[in-house]
């Protein structure tokens, strides 16, 4: 591990870094107009990190996220796997989107929908078999295998997402705002779901989150964007218990006093001045 | 502030398989009833000399005519004629469409080249291409395909340019993100989103294929209903032109329930099949 900490001083003490974006800047070029969605973002993830990402709407997370999952160019900077450059969607790597409805293929079965990526992946048979029934087995899901997507509830669509992630065996998993279009019931029960699988596998997590409450409640270390053109506004050190718990953490005094420093930061983001980091 | 309940609610959640069963309990018995009222006016009118019996026979007498002669082996040699150069042009034509509107499909570019084209093409009634394929092919069967593929072959090919433009994004990303390369692409998202649309092509085709290969029997003269329905009207056999005309009803609703099926089986997973309105 002999890379330099001067964005992330948190956390990253021996674990070596997992994604590192250095100085990634998006520049859309609709005609005359130039729009700048990320202007210079530098951070890094720590192997088995878990980091949620939180900032103003419109701040450009989704642009970034685009970015790092190789889906799409940036205009400027670097992002880095494990020490590999991101160039094209890499293997190590599994999104996760908002849209469960139309990331999953309707013409499938849950199990294929799983299986799909195994199959691109040149997979034996036997093994992806075996990874399809332990993922879906890990979301709570195995009886609905042969169902398909639109057969289920919104939650459960979003656990054969997650599933198929988890399937897909990355060394680190996005998340895009994956609960945003869920009931809270089911959104409390997915974020538990997501600390679990976290603990369990040892992946790197990243989750990009418009909601505060989650950020802090999810992650070890929340990054907080600034308005568009976005940078990185603040970075936090989530230092909560490891084991989580809906109603207690919730109710945690610590955990109020971080809600409270990342909503001032947020409300700082929106109004575009760049306050120092706490 | 509390940002934990900014949630939409949950879209599609459960579903109603009973939804549909609210019309249906009548329609059968309705529909029966109303071929037996079409038929009993059909007997009567010709009956009372309300028409002319000579060029409107009573349909008992066709009937009679039509069960006649399906009894022979002329008749079902008519009607494999027919067939066979429906179904022939409709596959050449589906073949052609599906594979071109998936490679301009790919090729925005070459597609907004041959747009114009496209649209100046489409409109041209195949019946106006008749003395082209009787000077290019006589009475063969090729004169029939000819017209057969370029009627089905349009109606293809738009509904693949629809479908193949209309993937998700969401759903293309995905299978990027997932790694999923250029053809694994085109058939695990590309080829069933396009597959309703292609559902509606094909069933618009098969109808409009068996018209024009009657069509092209009737006019041209090669072997097949069309000819046979000229053969009976030039021997005045009146009874056997509405027989065969009969024929042709029965051959298209045979055709299109079959293609009707083939779609409910194809498209069991999306929303037109399924019976539910959520997305």
């Amino acid at each position: 591990m002999t890379t330099t900490h001067e964005h992330t001083p948190h956390h990253l003490g021996e674990r070596s870094a997992m994604l590192k974006v250095t100085g990634l800047q998006k520049i859309y070029n609709g005609g005359a107009t130039a729009v700048e969605a990320v202007r210079d973002l530098t951070f890094e993830l720590a192997e088995g990190e878990l980091v949620c990402l939180v900032g103003p709407s419109g701040c450009g997370k989704t642009t970034l996220l685009k970015c790092i999952a190789g889906l799409m160019a940036p205009t400027d900077g670097t992002v880095e796997l494990a020490g590999q450059p991101v160039l094209s969607p890499p293997p190590g790597m599994a999104v996760v989107f908002q849209e469960y409805g139309r990331s999953l293929f309707a013409w499938m079965s849950v199990s294929d929908n799983v299986e799909l990526p195994l199959k691109e992946k040149k997979l034996p048979k036997a093994r992806r078999a075996e990874l399809v029934a332990e993922s879906l087995a890990a979301v709570g899901l195995t009886e609905f295998a042969d169902a398909y997507p639109w057969q289920l509830s919104g939650g459960m669509q979003q656990r054969v997402a997650i599933a198929r992630a988890v399937a897909y065996e990355p060394q680190v998993l996005l998340m895009d705002e994956p609960f945003a279009a869920v009931d809270a019931q089911t959104r409390a029960d997915l974020e538990d779901l997501v600390r679990e699988l976290w603990k369990r596998l040892g992946v790197t997590v990243l989750f990009v989150t418009h909601d505060i409450d989650e950020a802090v409640y999810l992650g070890e270390r929340v990054l907080v964007l600034s308005n568009s053109p976005t940078v990185v506004q603040d970075d936090i050190t989530v230092d909560l218990p490891a084991e989580r718990d809906q109603l207690t953490t919730r109710q945690d005094e610590r955990f109020t006093q971080l809600r409270a420093h990342v909503y001032a930061q947020i409300q700082q983001a929106k109004k575009g001045t760049t306050a120092p980091a706490a | 502030m509390s940002t934990a309940t900014t949630t939409a609610p949950t879209p599609g959640g459960t579903r109603r398989p009973g939804a549909r069963a609210r019309t249906a309990p009548n329609r059968p018995l309705l529909g029966l009833l109303g071929i037996a009222a079409f038929l009993l006016l059909w007997e009567a009118t010709p009956r009372l000399g309300v028409v002319p019996e000579r060029y409107f026979p009573p349909v008992s007498e066709v009937l009679l005519t039509l069960a006649q002669r399906a009894l022979t082996a002329p008749f079902w040699e008519a009607v494999g004629h027919t067939l066979y150069g429906w179904a022939l042009g409709l596959a050449i034509a589906f073949v052609a469409a599906v594979l071109l509107g998936f490679a301009l499909g790919a090729a925005p570019r070459v597609r907004a080249f041959t747009t114009s084209t496209v649209d100046f093409l489409r409109p041209i009634p195949s019946v106006a291409l008749i003395p082209l394929a009787v000077l290019m092919y006589g009475t063969d069967i090729r004169s029939t395909l000819l017209l057969v593929i370029y009627a089905c072959f349009w109606l293809i090919y738009i509904q693949v340019l629809y479908g193949v433009a209309d993937v998700d994004p969401v759903a293309e990303q995905t299978a990027r993100s997932y790694g999923l390369g250029r053809l694994a692409r085109i058939r695990y998202v590309v080829w069933p989103t396009t597959l309703p649309y292609l559902m509606t092509g094909l069933r618009l085709a098969a109808a409009v294929g068996l018209i024009l290969s009657i069509t092209a029997q009737l006019i041209i003269g090669s072997p097949g209903i069309g000819q046979q329905i000229t053969t009976a009207q030039q021997g005045n056999a009146i009874a056997l032109v509405y027989a065969w005309i009969i024929a042709t009803g029965i051959l298209g609703v045979v055709i299109n329930i079959g293609v009707r099926a083939l779609e409910r089986r194809v498209l069991r997973w999306h929303t037109s099949v399924r019976g539910e309105a959520d997305t």
